[in-house]
């Protein structure tokens, strides 16, 4: 349920490929290594591996209610296709494992959104108070539900919904270490991965699209650069705590108008894509105190271009069995507040400065495993607001269908918000889970 | 290593006898009925370890049906509730959750919760404990592992139950987020197992009927029955839990049941 309106160009399918390939003989040597270093492992490996296959297809219609601000997007109806198989091996009694989870997308008309991914292709090898994961992966960091400000391992699929949850996946060496005094995550990140945008024809973007060529970095190291971070998380009694430091390119690239090259003498312009290099200090903190649970989270960014503070705090509260019967209702609130304040539309700085969220999640608790959340995002600087409802259901034993509806309306013209008050629109999902 | 298990809750068993004692004053029928759980308790202890594949069948008034298949691992913990992971595996669409937790026998338990599609692990409040689990017939509270703390007593009478001389006991829940004021439980005299419990829900109508069947030993102690049978006397419905594979003492440790085992439970 994040707001994140951003947009980037998708990575080529070959591009990925070719990341992975290199990646994947870096897994199976490690992985080859692990084994054989340890002549216990090697003799129980050909005799125990278990084999899984498992995942989703989906279809999804959208509708959005207005015509399009800009010419090149699509009218009202967009459709699409999407498959998420999932392969998994295991073996020495689950202690080592391979994970591959490759990702499609076919949309009727934005040639962004028509993207492939490979969402995890990884290495496990868990021992009794170490893991060594290594591959590509996906790592979520954060307890909020309106905006996840600390996660910031993977890059943003920009293209994919307009929640921001889904991530793509990000090569890594990740060496865990559980100690009495909290889990300690070390990970290298070689190989970064630009963001999604919708393309031309793509609705949710602003007027200018966002060229997927026209990409620049501050590191001379460019997409080869090697992040890193170090995580310490832990649970004492109510609390659940985690602090980290990441050191790396900006996951948010800074856009700019930039010149497009054109055939006819009218100039054209799209959004350059400038990648900063990035410290990042983040803390969350949960309190769970009875039906009440307290949120928070905080970065501390600094990069070549500024320097800034933000944090998006609040409450979850639930009523188990409202009405007399099995229903549970849960109510949520949360502030977003960044200390970089109000900026123009095009200006860099964060839509989510000074706003405030109320939530409420209803659980059937039936067999279908019926729910329905509905969101309002309010700034606080100026009239703008966001409203979403999602609603979910099961039908058989294998089909999941969603029905999302997400209204968008701003009165301030530098709003990024104001560029997509003619987005509003309603999405249906039929998933087949097998 | 295990008789000093046994006689550390010998003796907090014991102890916990004597506070009970003294404070409260129990009179004869709730000693007796707090004696039976003790006892059953007690020849429980020891078996360190555990893992189960459970499947749920769930039945409404119309007799359709809908399955959950879950792995069950559990941790003895000396002197505490026990740790345990559950993982799904149906229905497909919550393949890869898995669920953490640390009960205790008088605070809250620790919950956590992994969602695989975004791979978050989240901190749940454990105070839902009426509410149904999975959709089914189950609440939370009675799958929960039995903790003498949990309840006050009253002993009822001997009664004969299904061809077993049983105890029927009144059991009263500590926690005021149950979804109870009391249930009734038969236990058998000769090996105290559990084989019926009926629940009473907050208006203390009879709303449940929990059945155990099939009972066999594990290492030659443990009892665990092979079929639950939940019927739901108010709006007709009915789940079903069948136990396979029961396996003990499989050397499962601390380590097994940490935010780690969680992300990779399968």
């Amino acid at each position: 349920m994040q707001f994140s309106l951003d947009k980037a160009s998708t990575i080529a399918l070959s591009k990925v490929l070719g990341n992975t390939i290199k990646l994947s003989i870096t897994a199976i040597t490690v992985c080859a290594n692990l084994v054989f270093s340890n002549p216990l492992s090697a003799n129980e490996v050909a005799s125990d591996v278990e084999f899984e296959v498992s995942g989703n297809v989906a279809l999804e219609q959208r509708y959005f209610f207005k015509d399009a601000l800009y010419s090149e997007q699509l009218s009202h109806s967009q459709s699409s296709f999407s498959v998420e198989p999932e392969l998994y091996w295991q073996w020495n009694d689950g202690s080592d494992s391979i994970i591959f989870t490759p990702f499609y997308r076919v949309d009727s008309h934005d040639d962004q959104r028509t993207h492939g991914d490979i969402r995890e292709l990884a290495y496990i090898h868990a021992s009794d108070d170490w893991e060594l994961r290594v591959g590509i992966r996906k790592e979520f960091w954060g307890v909020t539900e309106f905006q996840h400000l600390v996660d910031v391992i993977n890059q943003t699929d920009g293209v994919e919904d307009f929640d921001g949850e889904d991530k793509l996946g990000q090569q890594m060496v990740n060496l865990s270490l559980v100690n009495d005094w909290g889990i300690v995550d070390l990970f290298l990140l070689p190989g970064f991965r630009e963001r999604t945008y919708a393309g031309e024809e793509g609705r949710l973007r602003g007027p200018l699209v966002v060229d997927e060529n026209n990409v620049s970095y501050e590191s001379s190291a460019g997409q080869q650069h090697l992040d890193f971070a170090l995580r310490w998380a832990h649970s004492v009694g109510d609390f659940d705590l985690g602090a980290y430091w990441f050191h790396g390119t900006n996951r948010e690239a800074y856009l700019s108008p930039s010149p497009k090259a054109s055939s006819s003498s009218l100039v054209q312009y799209s959004l350059q894509q400038y990648y900063a290099q990035m410290d990042q200090l983040g803390v969350d903190v949960q309190a769970t105190l009875g039906d009440w649970l307290w949120k928070f989270e905080s970065i501390y960014r600094s990069t070549g271009v500024e320097d800034f503070w933000a944090t998006q705090g609040g409450f979850e509260y639930s009523f188990i069995g409202v009405f007399d019967s099995n229903l549970d209702l849960g109510l949520l609130m949360e502030h977003s507040w960044d200390s970089r304040g109000e900026v123009a539309l095009g200006a860099q700085g964060s839509l989510l400065q000074n706003d405030l969220f109320v939530g409420a999640r209803l659980a059937f608790n039936d067999m279908q495993s019926s729910e329905i959340l509905m969101g309002f995002g309010s700034d606080l600087d100026h009239n703008a607001f966001s409203f979403l409802i999602e609603a979910s259901r099961r039908f058989g034993d294998n089909f999941i269908a969603s029905f999302d509806v997400r209204l968008l309306q701003s009165n301030e013209p530098s709003d990024l918000l104001y560029t997509l008050s003619n987005d509003d629109h309603a999405q249906l999902s039929l998933a087949w889970y097998f | 290593m295990l008789t000093k298990k046994l006689l550390i809750r010998v003796i907090s068993a014991l102890s916990l006898l004597l506070v009970s004692n003294v404070s409260f004053a129990l009179s004869a029928e709730e000693q007796k009925g707090l004696d039976i759980s003790l006892e059953a308790k007690k020849r429980d202890l020891g078996w360190q370890d555990s893992t189960a594949d459970m499947l749920m069948l769930l039945r409404n008034k119309q007799g359709q049906e809908s399955i959950r298949e879950i792995k069950m691992k559990s941790l003895e913990v000396t002197n505490d509730g026990d740790k345990s992971l559950t993982i799904f595996n149906k229905p497909r669409d919550v393949k890869g959750t898995a669920f953490l937790s640390f009960s205790h026998p008088v605070e809250a338990d620790e919950q956590w919760l992994f969602l695989p599609a975004l791979k978050r692990v989240k901190r749940i409040s454990s105070r839902n404990k009426s509410g149904p689990f999975m959709g089914s017939e189950f609440a939370f509270e009675d799958l929960s592992s039995f903790e003498v703390e949990k309840y006050t007593y009253k002993f009822l009478a001997e009664e004969e139950l299904n061809g077993l001389k049983t105890f029927k006991v009144e059991q009263y829940p500590v926690d005021e987020n149950s979804g109870y004021t009391r249930r009734i439980v038969w236990i058998d005299t000769e090996e105290y197992r559990i084989h019926k419990i009926d629940f009473y829900d907050r208006k203390d109508s009879l709303l449940k009927t929990l059945s155990f069947k099939g009972y066999k030993q594990y290492l030659v102690k443990h009892w665990r029955a092979d079929i639950q049978e939940m019927i739901n006397h108010q709006n007709g419905k009915s789940t079903e839990l069948k136990w396979s594979n029961y396996a003990f003492k499989t050397g499962l440790s601390d380590s097994d049941f940490n935010r780690n085992s969680l992300k990779r439970a399968r």
